[in-house]
Order: C-alpha cells, then structure tokens, then sequence
C-alpha cells in the first residue's frame, strides 16, 4: 500500500507539473493539430494548379482537340498562349510556367495524311518531381488523343498491341493524402513524446529537484514509471484523436482492428518514451534535451518512409534504418488503415519496437543515478 | 547625525556631488495589476572619492535604486543626477561615463578572461592605443595574470567576480556601481576586491556605490545608507551607527551547567533582546534599549553578561523593525523522537574518502565522523569540494575509494529505504516551481510514505513553524526568497530525519532569514537531528559544535570553532574571528601541523 502510495505520488506530480505549465499545456495540443493540418492540407503529391502555356502553331482543329484534352482535366492552368519561340524561355525563367506546350504547324497536316508527328513539351526541371508527374500526365493524355485519333479514322490502330491496364490495391485513386495521413498518428505521437519526455529529467536536473527525488527513498524503477505515464498517456491520446480524426475529416478509410491501431500505437510510444528519457537522462540542461530530441527526429523521420520510399534509399541505409523505430509504426499504421491488418498481421513489425523499449528504458532508469554529477 | 538625511552638505562643496536623488519614487505594478513601491521618496547624495555602502535585507530596495541610477530603469517620480546629468534625459551619456557591476556580472563563459576584457573594451568604445596598458594593469590589479588563456566559465567563483569587476572598470571610469559584488565569494576573495576597490578610490578618487549583504563590508564604508522596504531608515558613517550603541551590546559566556547553543536558544526568545547570535563561542545579545546595568535583566537566568564594543551589524539589526524578525522558536518542543541511541553513538563516519574526477582530485583523502545531535559544518571556499563530498554523503555521487557510512550505509549503494532516514535541502532550495506550496509539501510528505493522518498533521505542523499557511496555495516559484528556503526546509523535515544534510542553506537570503535559519538548526539539533551543512560564511561555522575546512580537495582544519580560532593566534591578533582563521589557513600562515592536538578528535585530519 505504502508503496503504491508513493508511486502514485510520484505519477501525479508529473500529471501536475504538464498540465500546471503553459508551455508544457501548448506542446500537448499546439504541435499535433499544427501537424495534422500542414500534413493533412499541404504535404500531397497530386498536382493541382500546374501552370502552363501553349505555343500552338498549327492553330487548327486537331491541335485544339489536343489542348482541349489538357485542359478538360483540371489539374492544368493556362497561363500564357505564346506566338514565338523566344518567348519560351521567359515564361519558363520567371515560372510563369512549369511547362510548356509546343505544337508545329504541320501538325494536323502530317496527322491527316497519316504521318506520324511529335509535340515538343518542355518542363521546368528545377523541381524535378513536378516535372515528372506533370509530363506522366501529358503523356496519358497525349495517348488517350492517339486512340481519339483511331476512333475517327485518322490513324490505324496498330501501333500499341499491348495495353496496360492498371488497377491499385488499398488505395484506388492513388491519392498521396491517405499515405501521409494514415501514418500521421505516429508522427504526431513521436514529436509529443519525445518533447514530454526529453525535457523531462533535464528539468528536474536543471532546477535542483531532481536530487530530491534521488535522495527520497525512489528506487529507479519507480522514478522511470512515474516519468513514462505522462507521455505515454498524452501520446497515444494524441495518436488516437487525429487517428479518428484523419477517418473523420480527411475520409482516409479504417479498414483494419481497434486493437490493432492501439497495441501498435503503445508498442511505439513505449519505444519512444525509453529514447526520449535516455536522452533526457544525459543532459543536464532542458536545452541539451530538446537540441537531442531534434536531433534524433529529423533523421528517424525523413529514414522513416513517412515521405519518401524505404526502397529507394541505398542498402546499406536501408539496413541502418531496422534500428529506427519510426520506420515499424508508419508500415504497422498503414497496414492497419488501408489494407485492413489485425494484430497478428502486424506483429512482425511490434516485436522489434518491443525489443528497442526493453533495451532503452531500463538504460534511462539505470543514468538517472549513474550520470549525477 | 542618523535620520538627518541632509547632514551630508554641510561637509561637501557640491561639486562633489556624484549622485544627486532627490524625492525618488518608483513603483512597479505586476501582471495582476498589484503596485509594488519599491522606492518611496527617496534623497541621497554620495561623493567623489568615498565609498557609499547601502545596506537592507531583501526587499528593501537596494538594487531597484542602483539600477536607476545607470539609467537602466526609469523613476516613476523624483530628479536623479549623476555627475550632474538628468538620469531620464542623458542616459547614454551617463552610461559611458560609470561603471556598474550587477549581481551576476554578464561573463561569456566559452570566452577567455583577455576576450571578456577586449570584448567589454569593444562595447565601451576603450580606444585601441590605451588598451594593451590598461588590460595590464586591470590584471595586475586583479591578481589575474596567470589566468589570461583561461575561460571564464573555468574561474573560481571569486575569480569570476574579479574579472567582472575588471570589465567594469576597463573604461576608468567616475562612478563604479556594484551591486553585491561579493555574494557567494569566500573571504579571501572578498577581501582580496575590496583591496581593489579602496585603491581606486584612493588613487583615482572615484565614487563608489556598493549594496551589500556582509556587515562587516557596510562597516568599512565612509559613508552608509540604510534602506528598509524602500524607505531610507538612517544614513552616517559606520561611527555614527554604532555610536547609538553603546549599553547595548552584551555577551554570554557558557558554563559548566549551560552549553552556548543552551544559552543561545534560551536569549533568542527573551523580552529584553533584539538579536542573538553566537560569536567566538560565547552568545552575543543587543538589548532592545540601553541600559548600564544588563546583568539585573539576567539575573533570573543565573547568567553572567559582560559588555563588549557594539560593531555596526548590531546596529543594523537593531534598526531594522521587529517585523522582519518575527520568528520565535516556540513552537519546537523537544519530542525526543530520537530516544534510541545515545549523544555519543557516531552517525555519519567517513574514511579515506576519495573523489577523482579524471586526473584531478576533487575530494582527497577525507576522514571525519559526526555523532547524534551535533550540527557538523563543511566550510571552504567555492570550489573547495564541500558540495562533492556532500553528495557522496547523500549518495547522489558514487566515491572513488574510501568508505561512507551513514546511519550505517552508504546510501549511494544501499536500498532505497535506507534513504527515508535522512533529509536533504538542496544549494538552490529545489522545489517544483508551478506547484503550489500545499502540493510540494504533499508530494514530498507521501514521497516518504507517510500516511494520510500523518501527513496531514506534519503539514500542519509546517505551515505552523514556518509560517507557510497564508502562502499555501502560492506557486513555489512564486514565493519570496526567505520563503523558498523555508519551504525547502519544511519539505526536507516532513518525515522526521535523523540527518539533515543542508547544501548552502543560507546563500542568497537575507541577514535576518540566516538568523532565524540557525536558531531553527539549534532547535532540531538539541532534539538530536544530525545537522550536516555546508556554508561560506564564515562566521555561521560559530553555531556549528565541529567543523571542517576544506580547500581545493584537501582537509585545511578540523575541529571545534574555538579549537579553529584558537590556531589562528597570534601577538598581533590575539582574538581572531573565524574569517581570519580561515584566511591563515588558506594562505598557508598556519601550517597543518599545528592541527596535531585536533587529531586525537574524532577523525582529526589526515
């Protein structure tokens, strides 16, 4: 009883000193609703609004069939209809354009005898993804023209024997918001832990109090148990409100198990409070402790596959990154969200976070005492 | 001459003047739309060539005035002239022309001492032609040579002040402002500043306003203001303060029936006292008025009183009014919680002990050992390893070698229950700023696991015996500096120690929260509460029962305060105080082995 007593002692204070501090308040809900709406809103690689002009000198009803085409999807904007070439360099330097479309004048001559002509279309290279993205589309709608084209007899069908057709899995639509989001409640849940629980020891140590605590009769254990409740419950509250969230306003389909999404979720945070407070038990300043919870975030998250494809890095990274937790939660969220994964399907990814927890907890609780200066 | 505030004029031609105030208010008001007078209608002048000291306790105002005076903040009301220029109109000006030392002087720690110095020369415009002779002679002055390639960060405390003290002067110039230059500095250091700011004023015939917290500093000031809740209660020369004196001032010899901390405990409370502290073993009273025949007052208590020289600390207590020192030791009444155990048992026994960091010593071959009830100092200078071996005491720091044993472990491997056993008040009063002072003190109640019953009337006995109740829904960090300390220490005796190890207890509060500090010390002490403390004033080792002085790792002393004084004797100085003993054996006047009679003690040195 007496110790339970204690404990609860300890858990309460840390309760207080985060809920009685305005700073700490604000780190609870300013960055997680900051993040859910950048990367809701701002964080997608579907183009919109992709600035364009045209250099048409064919001016005929053909090539206007074919502008029509770009036009009629939406994801283009004309900003510019050209009359020479020399313009084209401008428009591209000045960005008034990402690209530019430059039809021939021989353009509906050639196709109506039945020669095989080309457009020149010139991207702005400077943002290479855009530019891709923006000539994979020109290109679909340059071939949905071609077979136009075969409907009203003006050219053979011969040329593409082999057509693809394409179908995606779990994602239909391939939009870019359902990967960011589904996987946004671990991000989220990380940059909250990580601050709770980095400043956490750090404070106590700059201010003093944490010789009291070393000196009252604590044993690590407890210390480390009242220091994780905090962040462990502020954590997956975070993760869970702007995971349904992310069903609720952003429409990201939930197709997997409740008990799935908060196993993973705590496997996660517990790996993240035993990181957070290793580092918070090595500092001795509360500034050293955040400067060491960045400096662990940025890289864990950019390895993380959050934003850009595990696949692409090289090997040896690629092995370097099964030591980064983030790396286990943003596959687990996106089984669970969009393919529908339970427990079991998910488990290969939890045991190593469990593993990571395991080793790095104990480690904090045993520096709380070893590194007292 | 005391209370006449304009009694300066009839010795001064006013061109002398460096500092003119004249009916200065200045009121802050805080977030909750609450005004504080810090100043209230204030006139003050101070000269050329003369050291003004300005004496209060916390509170009473004393930076408030100095920062107006550089210009830093503005009066709410009232004309401040320095060297004749307005405060408010020319402030740049006068800027370039004083010197003003803060509390915390504003050192880049990663910097050496010569780039402090050539960066403050750059803020202050120092031409680069003078620069190089004047570096040299702020140097020699400062005794810093030595150190030019260290970083400042790496200075001893008092270097540090030293340095401070050399960037404010590095434009040479008219007025030096220094606000409690030698706070947290040890009495060598202390001594060593205050050399050099007479000098410059001998030499150089500059005005020097200083504020301090040290007595004996305000004693050798030419000219003294004392402020008490922004009000200036007296001003004169120290002379004039003590003159008022005389009858007053009376000690107390022990005797074979009553021990000095007996009699100390018991005068504390008497109606016929203002102040009682203990000096060179004997107690020291002022009467709250004078009178000729002390030892009728006495007589009930069978206590012999002799009349000895007033000094202007008992002038400033005695000024000060009652309510700044209200405390009464009354509510402590012996429990005898500790009946087990007798006076003589050795609690705390410390062997070779031995604190390396790298290849540097910190604690070297340390041996002493403190029985039940006595109240056992660590004096040294910063630096000097008190606060290492503090924490190897309470086991927050593992030894290199040697054995520690208190109450029978040592606490840095020992369970965790050992540990409920001691209390332990940290060097900057460590408590949880946001909480308030009801929830500090419960946390650190069921910390120890004390039951809810329990608890609760130990609370009520803290809030009763520091008079905490009225402050118990006030955030900690909230609270003023004389109540921090209190509730530190109310949180370290929650749960009854045995041992109470104090860090410092007494830095950074005022004169007359050290006195009521001390008379506490005494009450928990005769109920057989272990006092271990460490402190670097001096003249606190007096309430200890055994001391030891340490210097740079190495043991200089250890002993009774009298065995301390005692080595200090010499022709010239037949009564030492304790900061003269402790600058001999500093400096090394006294050699170690004349500490042989001390060995046969407990531990002894070496």
């Amino acid at each position: 009883m007496l110790i339970l007593r204690r404990i609860l002692a300890l858990v309460v204070k840390e309760f207080l000193l985060i809920l009685k501090d305005k700073k700490s308040r604000f780190i609870v809900i300013g960055p997680p609703l900051i993040q859910f709406i950048v990367f809701g809103y701002a964080a997608t690689y579907d183009l919109e609004n992709v600035r364009y002009a045209i250099l048409d000198e064919s001016r005929s009803t053909l090539s206007r069939q074919l502008l029509n085409g770009i036009d009629g999807t939406g994801i283009f904007r004309l900003t510019g209809d050209l009359v020479s070439q020399d313009q084209i360099a401008a428009f591209i330097d000045s960005e008034k354009a990402r690209l530019v479309i430059h039809i021939g004048a021989d353009f509906e001559e050639r196709l109506r005898q039945a020669e095989t002509t080309s457009i020149q279309v010139i991207a702005d290279g400077r943002n290479p993804n855009v530019a891709l993205i923006a000539l994979g589309y020109v290109n679909t709608i340059v071939q949905q023209f071609n077979q136009d084209l075969v409907q009203q007899g003006l050219a053979t069908s011969g040329s593409p024997k082999l057509q693809l057709v394409d179908r995606a899995w779990f994602n239909g639509n391939l939009q870019s918001r359902w990967f960011i989001v589904s996987a946004l409640g671990g991000i989220i849940s990380m940059v909250v832990v990580m601050i709770l629980t980095s400043l956490s020891v750090a404070r106590e140590r700059e201010f003093g109090t944490f010789d009291q605590l070393l000196v009252a009769p604590f044993t690590p254990a407890e210390i480390l148990l009242g220091k994780s409740l905090p962040g462990m419950t502020f954590g997956l509250l975070n993760a869970l409100i702007f995971s349904a969230a992310a069903v609720l306003w952003f429409h990201v389909p939930f197709r997997g198990t409740v008990v799935a999404l908060v196993v993973a979720l705590l496997c996660f945070i517990m790996t993240q409070v035993g990181i957070g407070l290793l580092i918070s038990s090595l500092s001795m300043t509360m500034q050293q402790g955040l400067l060491g919870a960045f400096i662990f975030i940025m890289p864990a998250v950019i390895l993380s596959g959050f934003a850009t494809p595990i696949e692409n890095m090289p090997h040896w990274l690629q092995q370097a990154n099964m030591l980064n937790p983030v790396r286990y939660i943003i596959i687990a969220l996106r089984s669970i969200f969009l393919q529908g994964a339970d427990l079991a399907m998910v488990w290969p990814h939890l045991w190593p976070l469990l593993l990571m927890a395991a080793i790095t907890l104990p480690l904090a609780a045993w520096l709380f005492r070893a590194r007292s200066i | 001459m005391i209370n006449s505030k304009h009694s300066t004029e009839e010795y001064s031609p006013p061109q002398n003047v460096i500092l003119d105030i004249c009916d200065l208010h200045k009121y802050f008001v805080g977030k909750d739309k609450t005004t504080t007078h810090a100043l209230h209608g204030i006139s003050l002048q101070a000269l050329r060539g003369q050291v003004t000291g300005l004496v209060g306790v916390d509170g009473a105002g004393k930076t408030t005035l100095i920062r107006i005076a550089t210009g830093l903040l503005l009066p709410s009301s009232g004309s401040v002239k320095v060297l004749g220029l307005d405060s408010v109109a020319d402030t740049l000006e006068i800027q370039s022309l004083i010197g003003y030392m803060p509390q915390k002087f504003g050192l880049y720690q990663d910097l050496t001492v010569v780039e402090n110095m050539a960066l403050y020369a750059d803020l202050q415009g120092v031409p680069p032609k003078e620069r190089a002779e004047k570096y040299a002679r702020l140097l020699t002055m400062t005794d810093l040579q030595k150190y030019t390639k260290r970083r400042a960060g790496a200075l001893s405390g008092g270097m540090k002040q030293k340095l401070g003290l050399a960037c404010a002067l590095i434009k040479s110039p008219a007025l030096l402002l220094l606000d409690e230059p030698t706070v947290g500095v040890d009495p060598v250091s202390r001594r060593e500043l205050w050399k050099i700011v007479y000098e410059l004023v001998k030499k150089e015939g500059i005005g020097v306003i200083v504020s301090t917290a040290y007595m004996d500093e305000a004693e050798r000031c030419d000219h003294v203001i004392a402020l008490h809740q922004g009000e200036i209660l007296a001003e004169g020369t120290p002379q004039d303060f003590i003159k008022r004196m005389h009858d007053r001032v009376y000690t107390v010899s022990p005797t074979a029936d009553d021990k000095v901390r007996q009699i100390y405990t018991r005068l504390a409370t008497h109606q016929n006292v203002v102040d009682t502290t203990i000096r060179a073993g004997k107690v020291r009273i002022v009467l709250k008025t004078s009178n000729q025949n002390a030892a009728v007052l006495f007589e009930d208590d069978r206590l012999q009183v002799q009349p000895v020289e007033p000094s202007f600390e008992d002038a400033f207590t005695a000024m000060i009014p009652a309510a700044a020192h209200d405390f009464q030791p009354d509510g402590i009444k012996p429990e005898n919680r500790q009946a087990s155990g007798t006076e003589s048992e050795v609690v705390i026994d410390i062997r070779k002990l031995q604190k390396n960091f790298g290849h540097f010593a910190a604690v070297n071959n340390l041996n002493f050992s403190v029985r039940r009830g006595e109240i056992f100092g660590l004096l040294g200078p910063n630096g000097a390893g008190k606060s290492t071996t503090f924490r190897m005491l309470c086991g927050l720091l593992p030894a290199s070698s040697g054995d520690i044993s208190v109450a029978g472990y040592n606490l840095h491997r020992s369970r965790a229950r050992a540990r409920s056993r001691l209390g332990y008040m940290a060097q900057q009063f460590s408590l949880y700023g946001q909480l308030s002072v009801r929830e500090n003190l419960r946390f650190f109640g069921k910390a120890y696991g004390l039951s809810a019953k329990h608890l609760h009337q130990r609370i009520e006995w803290a809030y009763a015996e520091f008079g905490l109740e009225e402050w118990q829904n006030k955030a900690a960090g909230m609270l003023p500096g004389g109540y921090k300390q209190r509730l530190a220490m109310a949180a370290a005796l929650l749960h009854e120690p045995e041992i109470l190890f104090l860090d410092e207890p007494t830095s950074g509060v005022d004169l007359f929260a050290r006195r009521e500090f001390w008379l506490r010390i005494n009450s928990f002490a005769e109920q057989g509460v272990t006092v271990v403390v460490t402190t670097h004033f001096m003249e606190e080792a007096e309430y200890c029962d055994r001391m030891l002085i340490m210097s740079q790792g190495e043991t200089l002393a250890i002993g009774t305060p009298t065995d301390i004084r005692t080595l200090a004797c010499t022709a010239e100085n037949p009564q030492p105080t304790m900061d003269d003993a402790f600058i001999a054996l500093a400096e090394g006047t006294i050699s170690t082995s004349s500490m042989a009679q001390n060995q046969r003690q407990f531990g002894g040195a070496r």
